[in-house]
């Protein structure tokens, strides 16, 4: 029915694969440090925060990809002299963080700023350090608050890799265009595509549910 | 390094390419809420069958990327011989339309899910009062039950309305060129990838800061005490 594509497909949805759970490690870290920097006491860098998680979420993944596979290119043979072949899987690990980061900034804060301040006094006044007040009091609420928003997110993400196929990067959508070329059956592949990416978001769905379930259950005494 | 002379000569074809951009959410939009309403009510229906129906629907346009269902659609359709002799064919060679189509089909999934929560969530008592005052129940349906839960999911829709304005750049992946499409030709005629997308990305912001405008405007015309 693949006509022997179906090794090849796989393979590809092993490459969206790692190409959602890299640009999921690298959206988080700058999450965090754009959460940082919105909470900042120093205007400056609570503008910066707020400057870029408002620009990247209000523009397009595509042109955000677009922006980093040409622009990188560019900044790449200005600095080396000479034309650089971009890496296609490594441009959109970094478009797709950029845009991930920026949501999960907007989700971190949010999660932070639900936790009622008294939690925090009470801890300081408990004589815990500034850290050990957040690190044991106030991230541990803020992460169950954050879980249900952070988890769909990522669900997002896992569907917006299947644009970076169009700079190239040879993952489960760009295999099913060579596929259909190959055969001349492009529903087939499109088809048979879209069953993997709903196993892999039914499968990302599943476990959502259940850590939000381990999350939601009464605190231990 | 950066030229702004450059942006400004790349700006009159970006704003040209937003026309277009428009053009796509709008009629996006149009489509996605009209077919919202029938998933809706197949979601809370009685019916087993119909519900099955809806949900499996609203699973695999929310299940899977929106450039899987656009290909789908504009590359796939042509598979079929009777598609090709079909008096759909004209409209689905067409790649405006074949993106209106696969990103309205994808919008009323969004749309529709969040209108069966808001219809739901009626409580009962008023759909009991307007009973009792004699209304039928297309009626009640109409002047009731509708304007209360557009009213819940009017933020969730505003949502969607950006959500799909950015969703169209999609479109310039099937040729069109709405602004990411105008953005890349461009950077293949200047060779200035910085200035076209931030050109670019500034109308996007530009868009989305009107359209989110007025929705906040509706939104707190809409919450106003009777």
């Amino acid at each position: 029915m693949l006509h022997g594509f179906g090794g090849q497909l796989l393979l590809g949805a092993l490459t969206t694969v790692q190409l959602a759970a890299a640009s999921l490690a690298l959206g988080t870290l700058l999450g965090a440090l754009g959460c940082w920097l919105q909470l900042s006491g120093h205007g400056v860098l609570r503008a910066i925060g707020n400057g870029y998680a408002a620009v990247v979420r209000g523009v397009p993944d595509l042109l955000v990809v677009f922006a980093v596979f040409f622009g990188g290119a560019l900044t790449l043979a200005s600095l080396t002299g000479r034309y650089v072949e971009i890496d296609t899987f490594v441009a959109g690990v970094v478009a797709l963080g950029l845009s991930f980061g920026a949501y999960a900034a907007e989700i971190a804060r949010g999660a932070l700023q639900s936790v009622a301040r008294t939690q925090r006094e009470a801890a300081r006044m408990l004589g815990l350090s500034r850290a050990q007040a957040l690190w044991t009091v106030v991230l541990p609420q803020a992460a169950r608050v954050a879980l249900a928003p952070f988890g769909n997110q990522s669900i997002v993400l896992l569907k917006q890799t299947s644009i970076v196929s169009i700079v190239g990067c040879d993952e489960l959508m760009r295999k099913a265009a060579e596929a259909s070329g190959a055969t001349r059956e492009p529903f087939t592949m499109y088809l048979a595509v879209a069953c993997i990416y709903l196993a892999l978001t039914g499968f990302a769905t599943l476990c959502l549910e259940w850590a939000e379930r381990r999350a939601s259950r009464p605190m231990a005494r | 390094m950066f030229d702004f002379a450059l942006l400004g000569s790349v700006m009159p074809s970006l704003v040209e390419g937003a026309w277009l951009t428009l053009k796509l959410t709008a009629s996006v939009i149009l489509l996605g809420t009209a077919l919202a309403f029938p998933v809706a009510l197949c979601r809370n229906s009685r019916f087993a069958g119909l519900r099955a129906a809806a949900n499996a629907y609203v699973l695999f346009f929310r299940g899977t990327p929106s450039l899987v269902q656009l290909f789908l659609l504009y590359y796939g359709a042509g598979q079929f011989e009777a598609i090709r002799d079909s008096v759909l064919w004209p409209a689905l060679r067409d790649p405006f339309w074949c993106v209106v189509i696969a990103l309205g089909l994808n919008s009323a999934a969004y749309t529709g899910k969040t209108l069966a929560a808001a219809l739901a969530a009626i409580p009962r008592g008023t759909r009991e009062a307007a009973f009792v005052l004699g209304l039928a129940r297309p009626h009640a349906f109409w002047l009731i039950d509708l304007p209360l839960a557009a009213r819940a999911a009017l933020p969730a829709f505003g949502n969607e309305i950006i959500l799909t304005c950015k969703a169209t750049s999609l479109a310039s992946t099937v040729t069109l060129l709405e602004l990411t499409g105008t953005a890349r030709l461009l950077t293949s005629e200047t060779y200035a990838p910085y200035e076209v997308f931030l050109g670019a990305g500034l109308v996007y912001l530009a868009i989305n800061y009107l359209l989110l405008s007025g929705i906040r405007t509706l939104e707190s015309s809409l919450n106003r005490p009777h």
